[in-house]
């Protein structure tokens, strides 16, 4: 009983011992804040890259694909049919992005896919991540006369507006042609006052025409295609191919809009002989943004059938096409790596890939995991010398209170009563600190971006700039067992801390410390 | 080698039966290379309900002798045997059981605990002596006797005083109902008035003679001044590390 009274009134009376519990508490909070933040945007990022990727991938490895996905969904469903939920089919080859803006041409690099609107749903979460309310229930390539978000739909309150997506669609299509044509008559005029003589519509231009520089690839595209009420086949772009930032701000500016024409190139997949090139013009008819910038700037999904024809990967004796992965969802609580273990023991790894969405990702988790866990050591070692704050203190209390403890054991109090006395006092200091260090580290935890806001208002500069990042808020992810290591670590070096101290104070000879004043 | 000698004889055959006896004590210190003998041979008896005086010079070594007797340290030589039995080889934890609840120790500069008040301080031999649960549960007749040892030494109206915010006087009242919480035999008062004016220090052996004669308690008082000595019903003098009677 007078161990506890004693730790009590020491925790009371001894304001040094405030300067460790601030130490402690401090440490705690800070490992709280920086573990739930970390799992923040893991978090986020995992869903995203699941999101994107399916559970598990099955790919050829050659760019021209392998013949017949039915047989291949056929044969997967024979291997591991009791834990596959849904599968889709898609073509992907590498190709070059090229669209007009004002006068320039601009040309990216891209990643082009073939999905099946169909079935792609029931793999990943692609709908989720368009612009089109209509799309995000069920993707579409054909255009839209207008609705499209003018929000990022993922982005919450704190998305700022994107007015140009007000006029997306349609109308935006059949202005742009007007305007075409306008410009077109124009360039007419033009030539036939100079004298020059003009180039009659439909056959191969010479000289500059700017709306469609491939058009001698398209001899079946005939001249009668009216771009303000037809359109191409559907495009959905990655959303940072058509827009850009200026440094500082998450505003997005579209350089194209939902209803402009792109053109894409790409290689065919012929049997037997060099690939050649083939150009297309398609129309884009909405964005795809996930906010792995990765993907959000090299993603363009097209139609899979229009791929295969355009890509020559259709056999024309059969008719079956060729594919170059499948995706597979799983059903829930199934395990990815044992499914992805058996496929790989059906399929010759000379000819597929086999694997799951954290193999595709691999590096980039384990780099998050990595810093993480290096995070947590150095944070871990600020609550370490918080520890020798303790025995420091708690060395100087010891020698402070010796006459104490001689009084104590000539009161008839044991060694290991003494010793209690101050393995007790840590524990509380421990305890203390680490309690109010959690409540601190939860708080600022869950309002971490209010706290972000006010200390970016105190220093003049924003701690967290969404310019940089793609999502506007900051995500923070509380796990109550890493809370829960956090704070028992901290109370147990405390004790830990308290130990060498407690021993001295048990060793000493109550004579000692009472006979002279 | 009368030392010896005793030690071979069952005390308990010397009459009158003695509460406390020490027989043939030695101490020696050491400070760095050089060994202080404090006591060389140290021999006494003391008998149920005796008020006995220790007097010597300072650095005689009367508390080093009281701590011996106390169990608060261990002799080099020599045994001390309380009631027919001997103590100063018992395990700790017998030791420290004895301090508790048969010696009642008061010092010269009282050593009350500065964090807790007075009726706190005087509480904390029945709490060591006492698990958590056995000490909540009969918490209301702990603190009865603790108030009523407290009335007895005249300090009731200062329960709720820290240390500091009483006189020597008041402090030393204190000790004395702490050394008495635990209902020991035997009380061990080392110069118990050493840093007390006249006044006061009369009316604290005022208080121990009373317990003495009233409720007929053992005390050993060491002091230097043959003064406050001669209050006690025997007196004997600590010279060169031994006893001997005047």
């Amino acid at each position: 009983m007078y161990k506890l009274l004693l730790c009590l009134r020491y925790l009371r009376t001894r304001y040094i011992a405030l300067a460790s519990i601030i130490s402690v508490m401090l440490g705690v909070a800070t490992m709280i804040v920086v573990n739930a933040v970390m799992s923040g945007f893991a978090r986020e990022m995992e869903n995203r890259i699941h999101g994107i990727l399916s559970d598990v991938v099955l790919e050829t490895r050659s760019l021209s694909g392998e013949l017949d996905d039915q047989r291949h969904k056929e044969a997967i469903l024979e291997v591991a049919g009791d834990a596959v939920e849904a599968m889709t089919t898609t073509v992907v080859v590498p190709a070059m992005l090229s669209f007009r803006y004002g006068d320039n041409w601009i040309n990216r690099q891209v990643q082009l896919i073939g999905i099946d609107e169909d079935t792609v749903c029931g793999v990943s979460d692609f709908a989720k991540y368009l612009q089109h309310p209509e799309n995000r229930r069920q993707p579409s390539f054909l255009l839209h006369e207008r609705g499209y978000d003018v929000r990022d739909p993922l982005g919450g309150e704190e998305a700022p507006l994107r007015p140009q997506m007000a006029s997306a669609g349609w109308e935006h299509r059949r202005r742009m042609a007007q305007w075409r044509a306008l410009e077109e008559r124009l360039k007419q005029a033009e030539a036939g006052r100079t004298g020059a003589a003009p180039a009659p519509a439909g056959t191969a231009p010479q000289g500059p025409v700017p709306y469609d520089p491939f058009a001698q690839h398209r001899p079946d595209e005939s001249a009668q295609f009216d771009p303000a009420r037809q359109q191409h086949p559907g495009a959905i772009l990655g959303l940072i191919l058509a827009t850009y930032r200026t440094p500082g701000s998450a505003e997005d500016h579209f350089l194209l809009l939902p209803g402009d024409d792109v053109t894409l190139t790409f290689p065919n997949a012929p049997q037997g002989e060099p690939p050649k090139i083939i150009s297309r013009n398609f129309t884009v008819v909405d964005f795809y943004q996930c906010k792995m910038s990765e993907y959000d700037s090299s993603f363009v999904f097209v139609p899979m059938r229009t791929l295969q024809e355009l890509r020559g990967m259709i056999d024309p004796a059969s008719g079956l096409a060729r594919f170059n992965s499948i995706q597979i969802k799983l059903k829930p609580g199934q395990d990815g790596q044992r499914v992805r273990d058996r496929l790989r023991g059906a399929f010759d790894p000379r000819f597929y890939v086999i694997q799951t969405w954290r193999d595709k990702q691999g590096p980039l988790l384990a780099a998050v995991q990595m810093e993480t866990a290096i995070l947590n050591v150095l944070l871990f070692l600020i609550i370490a010398v918080s520890g020798f704050g303790i025995l420091a203190i708690f060395f100087m209390i010891v020698v402070e209170k010796t006459r104490d403890i001689g009084i104590l054991k000539s009161l008839g109090a044991s060694a290991w009563g003494v010793m209690w006395i101050f393995l007790g006092y840590g524990l509380s200091l421990g305890l203390v600190g680490s309690g109010v260090g959690m409540v601190l580290g939860l708080q600022v935890a869950w309002h971490i971006n209010d706290v972000a806001d006010w200390l970016g208002r105190l220093t003049g500069k924003p701690v967290f700039d969404p310019s940089v990042y793609y999502f506007y808020r900051i995500p923070a992810l509380v796990n109550p067992w890493t809370v829960a290591w956090i704070v028992l670590g901290a109370v147990g070096i405390a004790v830990l801390a308290s130990v060498l101290p407690a021993l001295r104070a048990a060793m000493l000879r109550p004579v000692e410390s009472l006979r002279y004043e | 080698m009368t030392a010896l000698a005793l030690g071979a004889n069952r005390p308990t055959a010397i009459s009158p039966p003695a509460e406390l006896q020490a027989v043939g004590l030695k101490k020696t210190f050491r400070k760095g290379t050089v060994e202080i003998p404090v006591l060389k041979g140290a021999t006494v008896s003391i008998r149920r309900g005796e008020f006995l005086a220790i007097v010597g010079q300072s650095g005689s070594g009367k508390s080093t002798l009281l701590h011996l007797l106390g169990t608060l340290d261990a002799p080099d030589e020599g045994e001390i045997w309380l009631r027919g039995r001997r103590i100063d080889n018992l395990p700790a934890r017998q030791r420290d059981n004895l301090r508790n609840r048969h010696f009642g120790m008061i010092f010269q500069f009282y050593h009350l605990l500065p964090e807790l008040t007075t009726l706190e301080n005087v509480l904390v031999p029945l709490m060591i002596g006492r698990s958590v649960w056995e000490y909540l549960r009969q918490r209301r007749r702990h603190q009865r006797r603790a108030r009523e040892l407290l009335e007895v030494v005249g300090l009731s109206a200062r329960l709720k005083h820290k240390p500091r915010e009483l006189s020597g006087g008041e402090m030393q009242r204190a000790a004395i109902a702490r050394a008495l919480v635990a209902g020991p035999q035997i009380l061990l008062a080392d110069e118990p008035t050493g840093n007390l004016d006249q006044v006061t220090g009369q009316e604290i052996l005022e208080i121990l003679g009373s317990l003495n004669r009233q409720q007929k308690l053992t005390i050993v008082m060491v002091t230097h001044d043959p003064a406050i000595a001669a209050r006690a019903d025997r007196v004997v003098r600590l010279v060169d590390g031994r006893l001997e009677c005047p």
